[in-house]
């Protein structure tokens, strides 16, 4: 049994305790944004907040965040208008879409650290996040585009073409 | 112009005989298929065909008939039917199409998404779409009016009559046009008249690939449905023998335990429960034939097939009876592996099969297949199964295939509930149908201008035509396997392409850009080595051995162009070229590279793509990022190897792909030949690892004459 707040909400869960965080919010909370990409923190598909840290949900036992504040990609704002999510929108970054909700909860926690990350700050803290798909030059410039809106306070939209 | 009768029989001859492509009403399954509120009273909604649902209420439905897997169809098909339409961008819903004949693609003649098909199959079909439904617009404001149909125009949305400014907007027609006949002529427009096509466009489902909301075969959750788990006998072809089930049944949450005839399934109320019990099954397997199978035997069968089974798939000339003198005939073996799809999201289906028929909830490239395998697994008609197709987390090819769909309609057949398969990654690693390795002999001899005057390639390796559609393999040669290695447009007086159809026994199936993914690698690296030998520049090598003027010189030229071929790079860099033409469209790369650590490291990627009209230019774009992607991952590292009957690798640790650090910069040119829409899906991707390749030989002064790429 394990309680935790996830996405403002508090949940109990009567579930194994070695039930990896992923599997609890998919199959029992019910929230699939969360993907399954590998089971062993291998590709980050997973990626969750757990109290602000990008935590990969597919190797974190259930019993490990009791008592955490835990977001998932639903959490992350209310309208979708998290300055990440707006980004993606706008350099027109997903494709399949799968890898896309732990590639923005992974760089939203970079984002929160460092509000305006290198190339390669940007290399070291995405390259656990695989796409198959093959977007992350998108990836990378969504992020410096959020990066833009939040020092900016606006959107982010380059103002010369 | 077509006319309807001539469009209609056009339609009928593509699809092969079945149902024509263009329904003049709706299919009564496109309506049950989304449920909801589409079986509210449908008096005065306008359904000219299968793709387009226009409401009073100003709604518009349109019809997504392929697949979302990534590539952008459910942006690129609204694009054609709403530039003819006079849609206001944006202003319509979409969905995806349930399984009907009335979607098959015109280039394939099934309701199949793959083969970058997407806009080249349907381009001409959902413009006369669309223009057949803005006509009988037209035609009911005309009646309304009492003037005729030649004085009105469109603009966005609206009719209008020129002369006395009146104007009707398409929400206050479709009523009036619902009742009317289609039109026997369909106009289409000019390209000039385009304000949609040829625009880059952002995709449409981005809102909710941000939010979590977009809904993955994955994610689909039928009330009652139990998650499964499969474990499946690791030796290709093998059977289960026996299997102790006690202590799986006695896991926490496990519901269920099934026998299979290839495996054990694993049922209960979350997947990861049910993938825990799994391991505590104890089997026995009869594993069959292919137990002793390894790489070193498949080898062996390659290179024996070569020699004794080689069938002529392109003679010129004189053929191999060209080959001259030793010193001017330069040869090598080519080799590539077997290589794993990956999509991101692991393979999954979920089923229902009730009394009354079957619900298939699926992630899916072929709907139809789909359909076939649930109606035969049930034992019900094909109409009685319903195919919701998901977005797709990926396809590549590998969801053409229906391993998923079988264990899931099999499982909830014998559950009586709702069953949802989910392969774990080693699952979807291990038991793929694989991208087939083959064994190449090249041979080309030079003439005393360097060029070569005779080429000849003999290929041993599977076939994947021969399990999919027998018929499509002509005198031993299976166009898959030989497609970019016997149609090369090199021009030389005497070839000789042959092909072995040798089947080790892995199963083999589509990758992106099929035979392509490994031809071109090698004819295009054995080029290099060539213009090495013959000390010529690569990109005047092939200028010459290339017709004059031919859409092949136009992409060589710009890519050769965007690079700066033949000028100064960074300290320790090369660049390095490469051409294919694939699924209609023509694409040239340059590669620059460096050596990092003993290891390749890829700058930049350089690409001229002529895909003809590009329909959305943004696509185009992402689509060739994709294939960089896709192909660079399997030339850095992509190997499936076998022991014992066995797939060696199971997760991103031993099978990797490619991350964002190694990603290297794209720059895209598209090359506007006027001609009719190309497939751009995949034909980014060819190029890509010779291109590579043939830096490295820069660097090294070695070919790479295998895949992935080992240095040193
Ligand atoms: S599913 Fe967690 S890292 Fe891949
Ligand atoms: S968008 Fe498809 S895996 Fe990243």
């Amino acid at each position: 049994m394990a309680r935790l707040t996830i996405n403002g909400r508090s949940v109990s869960l009567e579930v194994a305790d070695d039930m990896p965080l992923l599997w609890a919010i998919r199959d029992y909370i019910g929230l699939t944004g969360t993907k399954y990409g590998c089971g062993a923190s291998l590709c980050g598909a997973c990626t969750v907040h757990v109290d602000g840290k990008a935590t990969r949900s597919c190797i974190t036992p259930i019993a490990s965040v009791d008592g955490s504040d835990v977001t998932t990609i639903e959490g992350l704002s209310s309208g979708g208008d998290h300055p990440v999510q707006l980004a993606w929108v706008a350099e027109d970054a997903p494709q399949c879409g799968f890898c896309q909700s732990g590639q923005i909860m992974q760089a939203a926690a970079l984002l929160a650290d460092n509000p305006d990350p290198s190339d390669e700050e940007i290399d070291k803290a995405m390259k656990g996040n695989l796409c198959r798909c093959g977007t992350y030059n998108q990836i990378r410039a969504a992020i410096k585009h959020a990066a833009r809106a939040n020092m900016a306070g606006n959107d982010g939209e380059e103002v010369s073409v | 112009m077509t006319t309807r009768r001539q469009f209609l029989k056009v339609s009928a001859a593509v699809g092969g005989g079945l149902l024509v492509g263009f329904r003049l009403g709706a299919p009564e399954t496109a309506m049950a298929a989304e449920g909801g509120d589409d079986s509210t009273d449908a008096a005065g909604v306008f359904q000219p065909n299968a793709w387009v649902e226009m409401h009073p209420d100003g709604r518009t439905m349109l019809t997504i008939s392929g697949s979302e897997m990534g590539q952008g169809a459910m942006t690129v098909i609204p694009m054609m039917i709403a530039e003819e339409l006079d849609l206001p961008w944006g202003a319509f819903d979409t969905r995806f199409a349930p399984a009907d004949e009335a979607y098959s693609n015109p280039a394939l003649g099934a309701q199949v998404t793959g083969g970058s098909a997407t806009v080249r199959g349907f381009y001409s079909t959902l413009r006369e779409v669309g223009a057949a439904t803005r006509e009988m617009l037209m035609q009911a404001a005309a009646n309304r009016w009492g003037v005729p149909i030649s004085e009105l125009r469109t603009e966005p949305g609206v009719v209008l009559h020129v002369a006395t400014g009146r104007q009707a907007e398409y929400k206050t027609l479709v009523g009036d046009a619902a009742g009317l006949e289609p039109p026997e002529n369909v106009f289409t427009k000019d390209r000039a008249d385009f304000r949609i096509i040829g625009k880059p466009m952002k995709r449409l489902d981005s809102p909710q690939k941000v939010n979590g909301q977009a809904e993955f075969g994955m994610d689909v959750r039928p009330g009652n449905v139990l998650m499964a788990s499969v474990e499946r006998c690791p030796v290709f072809g093998g059977k289960l023998k026996s299997v102790e089930t006690g202590k799986a049944r006695k896991s926490a949450n496990v519901e269920d335990v099934i026998e299979l005839d290839h495996g054990v399934a694993v049922l209960a109320r979350d997947w990861w429960s049910a993938d825990q019990a799994r391991k505590k099954l104890w089997i026995e397997w009869d594993e069959g034939e292919l137990a002793d199978l390894d790489d070193e035997g498949i080898d062996a069968q390659f290179r024996e097939g070569v020699k004794k089974d080689a069938r002529p798939a392109r003679t010129e000339g004189r053929g191999a009876g060209a080959l001259g003198s030793e010193e001017n005939t330069l040869s090598a073996t080519y080799r590539v592996p077997y290589l794993a799809h990956t999509t991101m999201e692991p393979m999954n289906a979920t089923a229902s099969v009730t009394d009354t028929g079957v619900t298939v909830w699926v992630p899916t490239q072929a709907p139809g297949s789909v359909q076939q395998v649930a109606a035969e697994i049930a034992g019900v008609s094909p109409e009685q199964v319903t195919v919701h197709t998901t977005f797709l987390g990926g396809g590549f090819g590998r969801r053409f295939e229906t391993d998923f769909v079988r264990e899931a309609v099999t499982l909830s057949k014998q559950a009586g509930r709702p069953v949802k398969v989910i392969y774990s990654r080693p699952d979807d690693v291990q038991h793929d149908f694989y991208r087939p390795a083959a064994y190449n002999e090249l041979s080309a001899t030079l003439g005393d201008d360097g060029m070569p005057v005779t080429w000849v390639h003999r290929i041993a390796g599977p076939s994947i035509w021969s399990r999919v559609a027998p018929g499509m393999v002509k005198d031993g040669i299976d166009p898959a396997a030989v497609e970019g290695a016997a149609d090369h447009p090199y021009q030389i007086d005497n070839i000789a392409v042959s092909y072995a159809n040798i089947d080790p026994g892995i199963p083999v199936g589509f990758w992106r850009s099929v035979g392509h993914s490994q031809n071109a690698y090698i004819v295009e690296s054995f080029l290099d080595e060539l213009a090495r030998r013959a000390e010529i520049d690569p990109v005047e090598y092939r200028r010459r051995l290339l017709k004059a003027d031919s859409r092949h010189i136009g992409v060589l030229e710009r890519a050769a162009q965007m690079a700066g071929w033949g000028g100064d790079l960074p300290e320790g860099q090369a660049q390095g070229v490469a051409l294919a033409e694939s699924f209609g469209s023509y694409c040239a790369e340059v590669a620059q590279v460096s050596i990092e650590n003993g290891k390749p490291r890829v700058h930049k990627v350089f690409c001229a793509i002529d895909c003809g009209i590009a329909v959305n230019p943004a696509g185009v774009e992402r689509q060739i990022h994709s294939s960089i992607a896709y192909g660079l991952t399997a030339a850095l590292s992509g190997q499936i190897t076998i022991k014992n009957g066995r797939v060696q690798q199971q997760n991103f640790h031993n099978y990797p792909a490619l991350s964002i650090d190694q990603m290297p910069e794209v720059e895209v040119s598209i090359v506007d030949s006027g001609q009719p829409p190309g497939g751009v899906g995949e034909p980014g991707l060819p190029p890509l690892a010779p291109a590579v390749v043939n830096a490295l030989a820069v660097l090294t002064g070695k070919p790479v004459r295998s895949l992935p790429i080992k240095l040193g």
